[in-house]
């Protein structure tokens, strides 16, 4: 744990650093326009000097670099003010206890939805193929190529067109953005659970077979449980890949959504917001990743296997 | 209506030809490994265009193939510019600083304990979160130009390879390691004629997830903001026109651009571990 504190410690202390070079020219000019005296005094000076002289000329400006009001780089502190304000502060004192669309969770919460949805879609998807393409092989040798072919194509090119596609079929809302989540979530499960299919060995299916077992027992009793450690390796991957693909389905809609949120913060200059938006996303990704480590650990246990 | 059935006719011939191939006598044969999965591809193509023309789809939907190859042949010249903007000056470069980056960080991980017991995990816990999401700030600091797409490629990069390179310096036996200190071998030394090749297996699975997060990253990045020439740029634009053929073409191009990418780093892959199990036929 402590390395781990250590090098967070690092980071947030060169974060802090980085925002002195990062920020000091839109500061200097502020306090120019409040009649503060700086250094190489006329703007033109300024453009060319570089951020480390502007910085050890103008020595009372370092504070002003960790509280601008719409820095290029915010100051950690920034990043939690901005996110408490729009989640905390907004749905308590400004709305009166309810959760608007002017609140980071609302978004939140619209990006989740499509993200599970096409998790569950992609991962049901997934199982189906890579149980085709073990008991197939012109499945196999067929669609195999392909599957690794279409995740070289850059899927996000695709999203607005599905959308586009599904609202003319009538479709609006949840499920195009879970469709997108699902063709991210897809793959990894497919290539994992045709790893954990084909996982067990000649020694244990001529074992099956000595006991006479049919094809369907052989699959359910011996090749299925042999691939849930496979499978579920694969779905913590898969789970990241949806909330990115429900991230950047929201880009072209603008209804709602982290991704919408970025966008549109990004569009007024409003860094802390977009930084806000980041850092819930990463801990959502992360909060669902140690879901689904949770549950293998239970399911392995459950199954017997020492975990 | 006959075009939809005699889609379903074409499906159910060439997949019936499929199975009789995948299953016969050839089937270990590379001319039948390569024709299977071609002809699946082109039967998915006809079953498309006969589709797109029997039940009447708009061309806004859903263009045919064949709409889509004329308007490519068409407008080579634009979608290359395009092209050299996204993928050679964009994603390139930086997936080049990106991968250069994380291999000199996951040596410094490798040789400094504390760093593998601090970074690493962090390292995995950012590899999978959404990094896409930092293109709008890349986009404010470094401009509209390829620059700012390169950054966003270079932080998409970076997690995956060194998570997979620091997995692959770990992956020698001590037996191998005690047989160069017998040798006389220095850090260096072992570093350079053991532990580098011996990890290559695992870097280039990193280079390979890469390739495909680069394009990504440089396509996405462009939503944000970009000079008017672009894949990214052309798509947004192309749709806004509502010239769906377009889109398709340019998606086309990327998913030329990708598997080409994708491609080439697996041929590098087997020249360079040509030793490994897994490459051997």
């Amino acid at each position: 744990m402590r390395p781990i504190l250590t090098v967070l410690a690092v980071i947030v202390a060169v974060w802090y650093a980085a925002c002195l070079p990062m920020n000091v020219r839109e500061v200097l000019t502020e306090a120019e326009r409040a009649g503060v005296v700086i250094v190489p005094a006329a703007a033109v000076d300024r453009i060319d000097a570089g951020t480390i002289p502007l910085l050890l000329n103008n020595p009372n400006a370092l504070g002003g670099t960790w509280a601008q009001e719409r820095p290029r780089l915010p100051a950690p502190h920034q990043i939690v003010q901005a996110l408490w304000d729009s989640t905390v502060t907004e749905a308590l004192f400004n709305r009166k206890g309810e959760i608007s669309n002017r609140n980071l969770l609302y978004h939140a919460g619209t990006t989740l939805f499509p993200t599970l949805l096409g998790f569950l879609i992609g991962t049901g998807l997934g199982i189906l193929l890579a149980v085709g393409i073990v008991h197939s092989r012109a499945m196999d040798m067929s669609v195999m190529p392909w599957a690794i072919i279409s995740q070289t194509i850059p899927i996000v090119a695709l999203a607005p067109m599905i959308i586009v596609v599904l609202n003319a079929a009538g479709i609006q809302g949840l499920l195009p953005k879970a469709i997108i989540s699902a063709y991210l979530s897809f793959f990894p499960v497919v290539v994992g659970m045709v790893k954990g299919l084909r996982s067990p060995d000649a020694m244990q299916l001529d074992l099956l077979r000595t006991y006479s077992a049919s094809q369907s027992q052989g699959f359910w009793k011996l090749r299925l449980p042999a691939s849930v450690p496979y499978l579920f390796a694969s779905l913590k991957i898969a789970i990241s890949a949806a909330l990115v693909g429900a991230i950047v389905g929201e880009l072209p809609v603008q209804q709602g959504g982290l991704g919408a949120w970025m966008l549109a913060k990004s569009y007024y200059g409003q860094t802390a917001q977009i930084w806000a938006a980041l850092f819930v996303a990463a801990v959502m990704a992360g909060l669902l990743v140690v879901f689904i480590g949770w549950v293998e650990r239970r399911t392995l246990r459950r199954m017997g296997v020492a975990a | 209506m006959t075009l939809v059935l005699l889609a379903l006719v074409v499906w159910a011939a060439a997949w019936a030809l499929n199975h009789w191939l995948a299953n016969g006598p050839l089937r270990q044969t590379s001319p039948v490994r390569i024709a299977v999965p071609l002809l699946f591809g082109l039967t998915i193509l006809a079953v498309w265009e006969l589709c797109v023309r029997g039940l009447n789809v708009p061309a806004v939907i859903l263009p045919p193939p064949s709409a889509i190859t004329t308007r490519f042949a068409e407008n080579t010249g634009t979608l290359w510019q395009d092209f050299v903007q996204t993928v050679l000056k964009g994603a390139l470069s930086g997936y080049v600083i990106g991968v250069a980056a994380a291999l000199a960080t996951a040596v410094l991980v490798d040789r400094f304990d504390f760093l593998r017991r601090g970074l690493l995990p962090i390292g995995n816990f950012v590899a999978a979160l959404p990094i896409v999401g930092t293109a709008p700030i890349l986009v404010m600091w470094f401009g509209f130009d390829w620059q700012s797409k390169a950054a966003v490629v270079v932080i998409m990069v970076f997690f995956p390879v060194l998570v997979n390179a620091v997995a692959g310096l770990a992956d020698t036996t001590q037996m191998q390691r005690d047989l160069m200190r017998t040798y006389g071998a220095g850090y260096w030394q072992t570093l350079v004629k053991l532990r580098l090749p011996a990890a290559m297996p695992f870097i280039f699975n990193g280079l390979k997830i890469a390739t495909t997060l680069a394009l990504i990253g440089a396509l996405v990045a462009e939503f944000f903001g970009s000079p008017t020439q672009g894949l990214g740029f052309r798509i947004s634009t192309s749709f806004g026109q509502l010239a769906i053929d377009t889109v398709w073409a340019v998606i086309l191009v990327a998913a030329l651009a990708g598997s080409a990418f994708y491609g080439g780093m697996t041929l590098i892959e087997r020249a360079v571990t040509f030793w490994h199990p897994s490459q051997r036929r």
